[in-house]
């Protein structure tokens, strides 16, 4: 292995400019001359729009316009749109909503965008704001997910009766029914998947310029997928056509999924860039605005049931999911409670009969879609949690309940969709087990009980799906578009490389892994490797990052396009070196021909496809550039073990996480330190997801968690160091053998956490986030019995 | 509008302000200094924090002109004649970074906790006292590390 | 936040006047509260006037006495080192408020002045039985806090220092709220000998207050047995997302034993 080839602990070739301050990020660039847009925000979570004034706002010093939603529906400015198609049980089609740029006759929730003013400077625009006289007709809020169904809670959207945008069914209900009456035991859990909101620590911003001499738009904008977004704003918002249409995604800092939807804010700031006659038009949230309008994570209620047999086996898996999708339907949301979600339902364990029923709701609250691990975190907590629980009932170690349920033969199809293609579910839990030393744990928590400290293990076996492909079977699920990656290689005349990916880095470390690959590959160092990503104009067509994708799929098109490079180089090189293509041998970067000395640098043949002086040019065009689209064979199926142990302080109901062990399989690692780093993010945010945070709105809409004073953040002191360690089974559907790592941690944490704490306590279920006023609660038990 | 001075990396600035401006908006726009970041406004976040006259504070609740006559340190004054100070080092080789964005805040805590607290640093202190700054993406493991190499370094 | 006229007097004479002369004034110490107000647009004085240049900070202990003025930081009580002697629950009690930059701005002055609800210094105010020194006059604790962010300061008038005599022994044990780390509950406990203990709270109900129940029992006997059977009523404690009365209640109990027991 090279210091800098695959599987190499490589040191990040990003970091330089983050740690020196020369990071580029949306609101470091300015543009000349350019304006500030601020958007007027509903204060109600639910009301109709009687009258907006907003003549004294555009007298205001500094005001360049004011644009409302009757601007926008003037000037034939489209709606963001869900780009997946759900189809309810009944066969009809899932009701979206209209989602305007600007509220038209109705806003939907607190904070839902009413109008925009652009001015000079921000105080102006602000200032102008205040200005503005809207008039609202006050109306109920429907805010409970649960209760959206019932007849007579308030309509968010006319076209959907009872709230209801989808009412979602996967598996064979029958079959499953029969499992269940047939089981020696049945466990049953309700479960609230707590409501996230994914604060990425670089509030979302968008630049929107218009150049009225070529008629043509540029966007800088924080997003996780540029191509996506353009595409969004040419084909459905209609703003301006692709070839018109240029969309830069700069330094980008943390999305967790947050930022892969196309927001009103960034196609308002493009078309206020052109009414206000080519000004550009810069616009940055501020955290608050960031609480109010970043399309949030989870927030499922759930009913879960386990049948198992009396040895423990398991029949079947029922579930019953309520899903809020707040007032609008987000980018992607449709998918995340039923593809991402309920294909996962078999776990790592072999389930006979699965039966999943979603019914996807409308609230007066923001929007929820995708937060990393997106439907995957729930499936796992809905699985792990009754494994455990299921344990304890039948008065099993739960650790030996999952072995005996495993998965141990591959490719093993699932009765939900899913294929499954290979792991070692035993291996990773062995191994974790070994490195919490589980076989000790009893001694800890009496040495913890002799310091007044309940003390809790447990487990989440999770699994996921990752790369969210192929194009063909998402899209016979719904999906609008196909989730292939491209990637373009370009050799220069000297031997340095670039690389043109349709991914997107904000954090995961790319143009460090990426150029890991093409080191591996080609012998050349990877400092002379440039990853050039998130522009339109410069990459061709490219799906983005998410879905822990970017390795699977991002860099499987680019090794595909390696692949084409070498073979192209080899005719070069044959003809140089004046041998027959067959005897060339391309090693350790450099091309040889077999059985002589001769030989040839990698940077030397590229420099003979330009000079193209010794090759005949009907037969091989010069240059060296390939191109390539992927489209994967099927998912690639991460999984692991994680245990956690924690102790509770039962005087105040602090949770303190004490050891956690993560055992993962994500089958090839390019930078094992860099795959850590994922993981340990993943973890934090699971963690803080079981123990901290949540979005929580009062009864008329108001939000209740709108800044950090209120949202709990988990803090470095919430967490302990982790202890990680590694399986592998290499993924048989991508070249590189590899499977994805970004979301595992965030998947497999909650689980891990609240078994630990139910143990602990002694109680089936505590509500996440066991903030300590809800673990209080949850130990009324204990103090009655104490008394 | 007030004029004020300050030494911001040991250079002497000067500019007008008003009376409203932030440290942070100076340090920005006026500076075109945009290491420093601004990741909330309820002074929570720390991705705004640099050293005024040598102690860690948070720029976006710090009036410009109330720094007035103060020597302002920043993430781009760190690193000299192309040297990267030991702590901007110590977050590369642990990792201490991924999207970049709470970085320049982290670092400058960093150096702030080692003036405070010397060169050798226990893990549950580096916790304790990076309660001012909120990561996202790194979940701590990788920021505790570096700051503790930082600190034997510096 | 809205434009206003910005001063930095040098002497408190000076900003006496300045402060009643602008229509809409606002003292400013750290801004560690004020910033963050105005930036939300919740308030909007006409004019700023900066009390950091006045030199009005430091810590004097004497024998018997210690005297903090206005304008000392977080920073400066938590490392004093004359005061970490004498009263080490209160320097304790500074390092435990907000984060390590908010210390090296955020003033005794401030915080006591703005008498947030769930501050951490008025606890210790009420059990130390400090007084309040402002231009104009001294005011005992007691008297100092009013009500949620009241205080018997009138308009205009500013905060000097803050003396306390130094109790035999005393303790701060904190409950912070999970997202923003102030108290959700915080308890001081200062025994002064034959003279009595004193028991401040602080994150429990509108305005820190005394638990004058714990205090007849801790001057019978100075042992967190003496309050284990005390039940604190949750009738008038503030209820939030973050905890209900009841919590609150019982969180009272809990961070006074906790700080009895510690108490040097
Ligand atoms: C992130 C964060 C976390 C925090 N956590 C805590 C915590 O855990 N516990 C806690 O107690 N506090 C906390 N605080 C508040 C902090 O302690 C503030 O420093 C304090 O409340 C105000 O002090 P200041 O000097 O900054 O005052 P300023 O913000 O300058 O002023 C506050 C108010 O007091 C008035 N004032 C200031 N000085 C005087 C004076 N001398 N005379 C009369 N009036 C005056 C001002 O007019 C203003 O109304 C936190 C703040 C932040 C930003
Ligand atoms: S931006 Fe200063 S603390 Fe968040
Ligand atoms: S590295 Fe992204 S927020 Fe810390």
């Amino acid at each position: 292995m090279s210091d800098t080839g695959i599987g190499a602990r490589m040191q990040r070739k990003e970091d330089h400019r983050f740690i020196t301050g020369k990071g580029r990020y949306t609101d470091d660039i300015n543009l000349p001359g350019q304006a500030v847009g601020y958007f007027l925000r509903s204060p109600h979570a639910h009301a109709e729009i009687k009258k907006i004034d907003t003549r004294k706002a555009e007298k205001a010093p500094g005001v360049l316009c004011v644009l409302t939603g009757e601007d926008a529906a003037a000037d034939n400015i489209g709606g963001v749109i869900c780009g997946w198609m759900i189809h309810s049980k009944d066969g009809s089609p899932m009701k979206a909503g209209p989602h305007p740029v600007l509220a038209q006759g109705k806003v939907r929730h607190v904070g839902d965008q009413v109008a925009v003013v652009v001015a000079h400077t921000s105080a102006q625009a602000k200032a102008a704001a205040e200005l503005i006289n809207v008039t609202y007709k006050v109306l109920d809020a429907n805010v409970d997910p649960v209760a959206s169904q019932k007849r007579g809670a308030p309509q968010v959207h006319d076209v959907a009766s009872r709230n209801t945008v989808f009412e979602w069914e996967l598996g064979d209900k029958a079959a499953t029914d029969a499992a269940f009456s047939s089981a020696a035991h049945v466990t049953t859990l309700d479960l609230v998947n707590n409501r996230l909101a994914p604060n990425a620590m670089e509030p979302r911003a968008a630049i929107g310029s218009y150049d009225a001499g070529e008629d043509h738009y540029t966007l800088y904008t924080t997003s996780q997928n540029p191509h996506v977004a353009r595409l969004v704003i040419s084909a459905f918002v209609g703003l301006a056509p692709e070839h018109k249409l240029r969309v830069i995604a700069p330094d980008v800092g943390g999305g967790f999924g947050s930022k892969i939807f196309i927001y009103a804010e960034e196609v308002v700031c493009l078309w206020a860039s052109r009414r206000a006659g080519g000004v550009p038009v810069k616009w940055v949230a501020d955290r608050s605005e960031a609480f109010l309008t970043d399309a949030n994570g989870r927030d499922h209620v759930t009913r879960a049931e386990l049948a198992t047999d009396a040895n423990g086996k398991i029949l079947g898996l029922r579930a019953k999911t309520i899903a809020n999708m707040g007032a609008y339907l987000s980018t992607f949301a449709s998918s995340v409670p039923t593809y991402l979600y309920a294909t996962l339902l078999s776990g790592q364990y072999n389930i006979p009969n699965i039966y999943a029923e979603v019914d996807a709701v409308y609230t007066n609250t923001s929007p929820v879609d995708a937060y990393r691990g997106a439907g995957r975190p729930e499936a796992t907590y809905v699985v792990e949690r009754l494994m455990e629980t299921a344990a304890r009932e039948l008065n099993m170690d739960p650790a030996e309940l999952r072995a005996r349920n495993f998965i141990n033969s591959f490719p093993h199809q699932t009765p939900v969709i899913m294929c499954y293609d290979a792991g070692d579910y035993s291996a990773s839990q062995k191994k974790a087990m070994e490195m919490i030393d589980y076989a000790g744990f009893e001694k800890r928590k009496s040495a913890a009980a002799r310091k007044g400290k309940l003390r809790g293990i447990g487990f989440s076996n999770y699994i996921e799906a990752c790369g969210i492909a192929p194009s063909a079977a998402v899209g016979s699920l719904g999906a609008g578009v196909g989730l292939w990656e491209s990637a373009e290689v370009r050799v220069n005349p000297v031997g340095t490389v670039e690389i043109l990916t349709g991914s997107h880095s904000h954090g995961q470390g790319h143009e460090t892994t990426f150029a890991q690959l093409v080191s591996d590959r080609l012998g050349i160092p990877a400092d002379q490797v440039a990853i050039v990503h998130g522009d339109t104009d410069k990459v061709q067509f490219g799906m983005g990052t998410y879905g822990s994708r970017s390795g699977a799929v991002g860099m499987t098109a680019i090794s595909k396009a390696l692949d084409k490079i070498e073979a192209k180089a080899k005719k070069v090189a044959a003809h140089v070196m004046e041998a027959s293509e067959s005897d060339v041998e391309f090693k350790d970067g450099s091309f040889s021909v077999k059985g002589t000395d001769k030989k040839m640098a990698f940077g030397e043949v590229a420099l003979s496809a330009y000079v193209a002086h010794k090759f005949p040019t009907s037969e091989i065009e010069p240059g060296l550039k390939e191109g390539a689209f992927h489209d994967p064979t099927n998912f690639t199926f991460p999984a692991g073990c994680h245990i956690c142990e924690l102790e509770v302080d039962a005087d105040t109901g602090v949770t303190e996480i004490v050891d956690w062990v993560a055992v993962d399989d994500f089958g090839n690692i390019i930078n094992p330190m860099i795959v850590e780093g994922q993981v340990h993010g993943g973890i934090a945010q699971g963690v803080g997801q079981a123990l901290t945070e949540a979005v929580v709105y009062d009864e008329g809409g108001q939000l209740l968690t709108g800044s950090y004073m209120d949202y709990c953040m988990p803090r470095a002191d919430n967490l302990p160091s982790f202890r990680l360690d590694f399986t592998k089974t290499e993924c048989p559907s991508n070249p590189l053998g590899i499977k994805g790592c970004g979301e595992a941690g965030a998947i497999a944490a909650p689980a891990a956490v609240m078994n630990a704490l139910t143990s602990a306590l002694g109680v089936k279920d505590v509500p996440m986030p066991a903030s300590p006023q809800n673990v209080w609660n949850a130990m009324a038990h204990l103090r009655e019995a104490a008394e | 509008m007030p004029a004020i001075s300050m030494t911001v990396n040991g250079e002497k600035v000067c500019g007008e302000v008003e009376g409203r401006t932030l440290l942070v908006e100076f340090i920005r726009n006026n500076l075109g200094k945009t290491g420093t970041h601004v990741g909330c406004d309820t002074s929570q976040c720390g991705a705004c924090v640099v050293h005024v006259d040598g102690k860690a504070i948070k720029s976006c609740t710090a009036l410009a002109v109330a720094c007035d006559g103060a020597s302002v340190d920043t993430i781009e004054g760190l690193a000299q004649n192309g040297k990267l100070h030991p702590m901007q080092e110590a977050f590369r080789e642990h990792h201490g970074l991924q999207c970049g964005f709470c970085t320049p805040g982290m670092i400058m805590a960093g150096i702030d906790i080692v003036k405070r607290k010397g060169k050798k640093l226990k893990e549950e202190t580096i916790r304790e006292e990076l309660e001012g700054n909120i990561c996202r993406c790194t979940g701590y493991h990788n920021i505790v590390k570096a700051i503790q190499a930082g600190a034997a370094k510096m | 936040m809205y434009e206003f006229e910005y001063h930095r007097p040098k002497k408190l004479a000076d900003a006496v006047k300045l402060i009643k002369s602008k229509k809409e004034g606002k003292l400013m110490s750290g801004g560690m509260t004020l910033i963050p107000t105005m930036k939300q647009r919740l308030a909007s004085p006409t004019d700023v006037i900066d009390l950091s240049g006045l030199g009005n900070f430091g810590v004097s202990v004497s024998k018997t006495k210690v005297t903090i003025k206005a304008g000392t930081t977080h920073a400066e009580v938590a490392s004093n080192s004359d005061l970490k002697k004498a009263v080490p629950a209160l320097a304790a009690l500074a390092g435990m408020i907000g984060d390590p930059h908010v210390r090296h701005r955020g003033t005794l002055g401030g915080s006591v002045a703005n008498a947030d609800p769930a501050a951490d210094y008025p606890a210790a105010l009420l059990a130390l039985n400090a007084k309040v020194v402002t231009d104009s006059r001294t005011i005992e604790a007691d008297k100092f806090f009013k009500g949620l962010f009241e205080t018997a300061l009138r308009a205009n008038e500013i905060i000097k220092q803050v003396s306390f005599d130094i109790p035999a022994k005393s303790a701060y044990s904190k409950m912070p709220n999970p997202a923003s780390r102030y108290a959700m509950v915080g308890v001081f406990v200062a025994d002064f000998g034959n003279k009595g203990v004193r028991v401040g709270v602080t994150g429990a109900k509108g305005s820190a207050y005394r638990e004058k129940a714990m205090e007849k029992a801790l001057s019978a006997d100075f042992s967190a047995g003496a309050i284990a059977g005390l039940k604190i009523k949750a009738d008038d404690m503030n209820a939030d997302i973050h905890a209900s009365a009841e919590y609150r209640a019982h969180l009272v109990g809990v961070m006074a034993k906790r700080a009895v027991g510690a108490a040097k």
